[in-house]
């Protein structure tokens, strides 16, 4: 039972050098989990309450993403530093009150000098406590791994949450309103005014697209998206020379 | 020699021959789209085949589908027959363009094809557009009975394609259709026999030009009855309960709810009992079930055109029973012959 939770580079410690490489190993899967295999948006489904709330355009999916990012970070970090401290029975409502702590303060660092963001993502940013994306994360990963592991698995995972919320943002920006980059300097201040893309005059926005139904079309299109690549690669990895065998059937005895 | 069992009868209907049934029944409707509004139903229905024929080709190549079968099984052709009705007449080109693409793209060939969808397209169609683009599917071309003529087909090639024609721009010839004008006279005080009464038409029998649509709808619908392409239960149910609801509530109130003879021959409802609510994938299939679903989409076109927020409430009334066929079918199903239930 205890082999099973020790992590592989203190089972392996031979060399310097194979523990390292071991490491580095650990590294890359942590930041493809993050980013693409285990996205949590995408694959996990974790969070879709804020995701498809606030992502009607780049700039609040940003907002919030980076909200998130930072939330999973502290919390992964703070897990896993009392991950031998707390026993079984309790560790839920210390993760919770740990997130919770975390979401405050983003909360009241935001509230102070993103006024007006704050002011659209409203109860959005309170509610990244009941993001289980969070939860997930410190339950499966951040209380069973060292600080260096967890932190670098909060900022990609949090990270690939964020890039869905920025992508699912602006495809639904593009199509409802016909612009990019819209109200950027609330985030980024006075001289972002100018960096808003108008995709010109005449265009007339689909208004279903900043619409809940917009933001469920949109993400199913985005897994239906990577689902593609990811079929494509596999088929790519299990034929690699692209043989193509064409089977006609043969014609039916008489 | 095998032995077959009996009935023998042969059921000599493909899916083609349906759709064009259905097609065929849909011209007078047609017809006097044309002749109460113009010619601007044609430009539609032109550039809403061109893009079904487009989204067709393209989706079953993507989907690695034989192009030729299901291209000339002609549903497309119904789906976005059924949503141009329901688009103004001089509506901006890219709306049934999008609309039809929308239609098909989203409604039919995402789920699987026809046969998979669980949503009637073209009603998947018209309430994107309703949503997407509430004032350009607010502007209704008025009929000829009203501004005194009604556009050529050049004239309404240029208001579809530019915006305006020989200088003049669309709000001259558009305006509201009777429900709205019924909606906007309530919330404005007015109660609905004077609202009806302001607007009487010199057209025979004084019914309206939408009523005389509704008409025609009725015209088709009665010969695709009795050449059997579709059921009598979908009508009957569907306009039984819409009957019924607003009957009872005239009675109750004949100042706030509009008479029954108006409530069954504006908007789409001739349209969505004949033509719509019948489409034989997404509507229920047993007997009691039919009745059902119908009914159901009946008082829920009551409900949304009395207390919601839209005029006509056909799309959302269907797409939200295209919902609920699943559970129908399943507590409808025949007893077989013998069995116990």
């Amino acid at each position: 039972m205890s082999e099973a939770i020790i992590p592989s580079s203190q089972a392996q410690q031979d060399t310097p050098a194979t523990a390292k490489s071991a490491r580095w190993q650990e590294y890359k899967k942590i930041v493809d989990n993050g980013l693409w295999q285990n996205n949590q948006a995408l694959v996990a489904l974790l969070g879709l309450c804020p995701l498809l709330a606030v992502s009607n355009n780049t700039v609040n999916g940003l907002g919030l993403g980076l909200a998130t990012l930072a939330v999973l970070m502290v919390s992964n970090a703070l897990v896993s530093l009392i991950r031998n401290h707390v026993s079984d029975e309790i560790r839920i409502p210390v993760f919770i009150a740990i997130i919770a702590t975390a979401v405050t303060i983003i909360d009241l660092l935001m509230n102070a000098y993103f006024h007006t963001l704050h002011g659209i993502l409203g109860i959005f940013i309170p509610l990244i406590v009941t993001n289980c994306a969070i939860l997930g994360r410190a339950e499966a990963y951040a209380s069973k791994q060292p600080l260096d592991r967890a932190l670098l698995d909060g900022f990609f995972m949090g990270l690939g949450f964020m890039l869905v919320l920025v992508i699912l943002g602006a495809l639904r920006e593009v199509i409802g309103n016909g612009t990019l980059f819209d109200q950027a300097y609330l985030m980024f201040g006075e001289a972002a005014r100018s960096w808003t893309i108008h995709l010109g005059d005449d265009y007339q926005g689909v208004l279903l697209a900043i619409l809940p139904p917009g933001a469920f079309i949109g993400l199913g299109l985005l897994i239906a998206f990577k689902n593609m690549l990811d079929a494509k690669k596999a088929a790519k990895r299990s034929n690699p020379l692209g043989i193509q065998v064409a089977v006609t059937p043969m014609s039916s005895p008489k | 020699m095998t032995a077959l069992s009996s009935p023998y009868a042969h059921n000599n209907q493909s899916v083609r021959k349906v759709m064009l049934q259905v097609q065929l029944a849909a011209l007078p409707a047609l017809l006097a789209h044309i002749y109460l509004f113009g010619y601007g139903i044609v430009i539609q229905w032109l550039l809403a085949v061109a893009t079904a024929i487009v989204v067709e080709y393209t989706l079953l190549k993507l989907r690695g589908r034989p192009v030729l079968p299901f291209m000339t099984d002609m549903s497309a052709l119904i789906t976005v027959t059924g949503l141009v009705f329901c688009i103004p007449p001089e509506a901006p080109w890219w709306v049934v363009v999008s609309g039809s693409a929308f239609a098909l793209i989203f409604g039919k060939h995402l789920y699987g094809g026809l046969g998979y969808n669980p949503f009637n397209p073209a009603m998947l169609g018209y309430a994107f557009l309703l949503i997407s683009f509430p004032v350009p599917m607010t502007q209704w071309t008025m009929p000829g009975e009203v501004v005194g003529y009604t556009l050529d087909f050049m004239h309404s090639a240029q208001v579809i394609f530019m915006g305006h024609f020989d200088g003049n721009s669309l709000d001259m010839i558009t305006g509201a259709t009777p429900l709205n004008e019924l909606r906007t006279g309530l919330s404005q005080g007015v109660m609905v026999p004077d609202t009806l009464r302001a607007h009487d038409s010199q057209l025979p029998w004084g019914l309206n030009s939408w009523a005389w649509i509704n008409i025609a709808f009725i015209l088709g619908g009665l010969y695709m009855i009795l050449n059997g392409t579709i059921s009598w239960q979908y009508p009957v149910g569907f306009l039984g309960a819409l009957s019924a609801m607003a009957f009872i509530f005239e009675q109750i109130d004949p100042a706030t709810y509009p008479p029954l003879s108006f409530v069954l021959l504006s908007g789409g409802t001739m349209l969505a009992a004949f033509f719509i609510i019948t489409d034989p994938v997404t509507a229920s299939t047993t007997p009691r079930g039919k009745l059902i679903y119908a009914a159901g989409i009946g008082v829920l076109v009551y409900v949304i055109r009395s207390w919601g927020a839209f005029p006509d409430g056909i799309a959302f009334a269907i797409l939200l029973m295209n919902i609920a066929v699943p559970l129908i079918d399943q507590y409808t199903q025949p007893r077989v012959f013998g069995h116990r239930r």
